[in-house]
């Protein structure tokens, strides 16, 4: 990430220590992760302890100190949807992908996570992809909507 | 300036506004347990043994004395079979963590805590900060911190300060309840900046 455009970024929140947070989300969103330059430099200009920033990043699930893949797979694995199979579907994707929870591919195109409760019970199993809901899947299903992204 | 008076265990004390219970108590000479205290430091209340019971307008309940602010007119025991009994499972709980902690071993005479009550994490870190507040608050260098958070915070250098601080410095290590923050400071060292008279 470019030191101009994290400058740009502390910038519009005036450089103010308590705009913090809202700094750090802006750079996660912009850049997908939060590199330990970005934080030096977040820390420096802001002249709050690197630490702190530090303690932050690693408390919110929102950041991520490791590059993230492109496409975010979310699969469900909440009550409802585990009764209906989450587990298949998560193996599916697991062996689609290559990589675990919590991982992201060599090509950089998915990051996996488990979620507790995606909120649409009645739809499960759900899995989600870059926010867009995929409900009732089914193992072969799940293979080909991956097949879908780039 | 005394303006507040109250009781401990029994004895009439009196203290300035913004006192903690915990602070008049050192004052007066009453003993209370304490891990994550330190006079330089702010309180933090992270360690919980410093409870005591408060009793106020006629209601008794447990606070922990070295965050609450003296009030008038209460009655502090820092001794009651209710406060024993609560402190007792306080360091079981934290014996799970640091079974061979000195201060820990103490305690657990004192209070008949027994030592393998729960089930053995040792994590050997009882998140008592005092290595993280010493070294923002009084070194002022900010060189280790929190990372993660619940059952998975640690604490955790940063390499490229404690490589240039730390050496001269180390005035967070005798404060360590259980010489976690050695090991970690020597695991840091190995990793990211080894000394090379050690490295040969």
């Amino acid at each position: 990430m470019e030191i101009e455009k994290i400058d740009q970024i502390i910038d519009k929140h005036n450089g103010e220590a308590s705009n913090l947070l809202q700094i750090m989300l802006e750079l996660q969103s912009s850049n997908n992760w939060l590199p330990k330059e970005v934080l030096k430099r977040v820390s420096e200009r802001l002249d709050v302890p690197l630490t702190r920033i530090q303690h932050i990043a690693t408390f919110y699930k929102a950041f991520s100190l490791v590059p993230k893949g492109r496409h975010k797979v979310h699969i469900c694995v909440g009550t409802a949807c585990h009764v209906r199979g989450a587990s298949r579907i998560l193996d599916t994707v697991e062996e689609a992908t290559g990589i675990k929870p919590g991982e992201t591919d060599m090509e950089m195109k998915f990051s996996v996570e488990t979620v507790n409760c995606l909120g649409c019970c009645a739809l499960g199993p759900v899995m989600e992809i870059d926010g867009k809901t995929h409900g009732k899947m089914s193992p072969a299903q799940t293979a080909s909507v991956l097949k879908n992204y780039e | 300036m005394s303006d507040i008076e109250f009781e401990i265990d029994g004895k009439k004390v009196t203290a300035d506004k913004g006192m903690t219970v915990l602070e008049v108590a050192r004052k007066e000479g009453i003993y209370i347990p304490t891990l994550c205290h330190h006079e330089k430091l702010e309180p933090f209340g992270a360690c919980r043994v410093c409870i005591v019971e408060v009793e106020s307008r006629g209601s008794t309940r447990l606070v922990v004395s070295c965050v609450y602010p003296a009030e008038k007119n209460i009655i502090v025991r820092t001794r009651s079979p209710k406060v024993d009994r609560i402190r007792k499972t306080i360091v079981e709980l934290l014996m799970a963590h640091a079974p061979d902690a000195p201060q820990l071993l103490e305690m657990a005479a004192v209070y008949g805590a027994v030592p393998n009550r729960y089930e053995k994490d040792p994590s050997f870190c009882i998140h008592c900060g005092l290595c993280v507040r010493y070294c923002a608050e009084v070194a002022k260098k900010h060189a280790l911190g929190f990372v993660d958070r619940g059952v998975h915070k640690e604490i955790s250098f940063i390499p490229e300060i404690a490589a240039k601080e730390c050496h001269a410095c180390k005035a967070c290590f005798p404060l360590c309840p259980t010489s976690y923050l050695q090991a970690v400071f020597v695991l840091t060292e190995a990793l990211s900046f080894p000394d090379p008279a050690k490295t040969k």
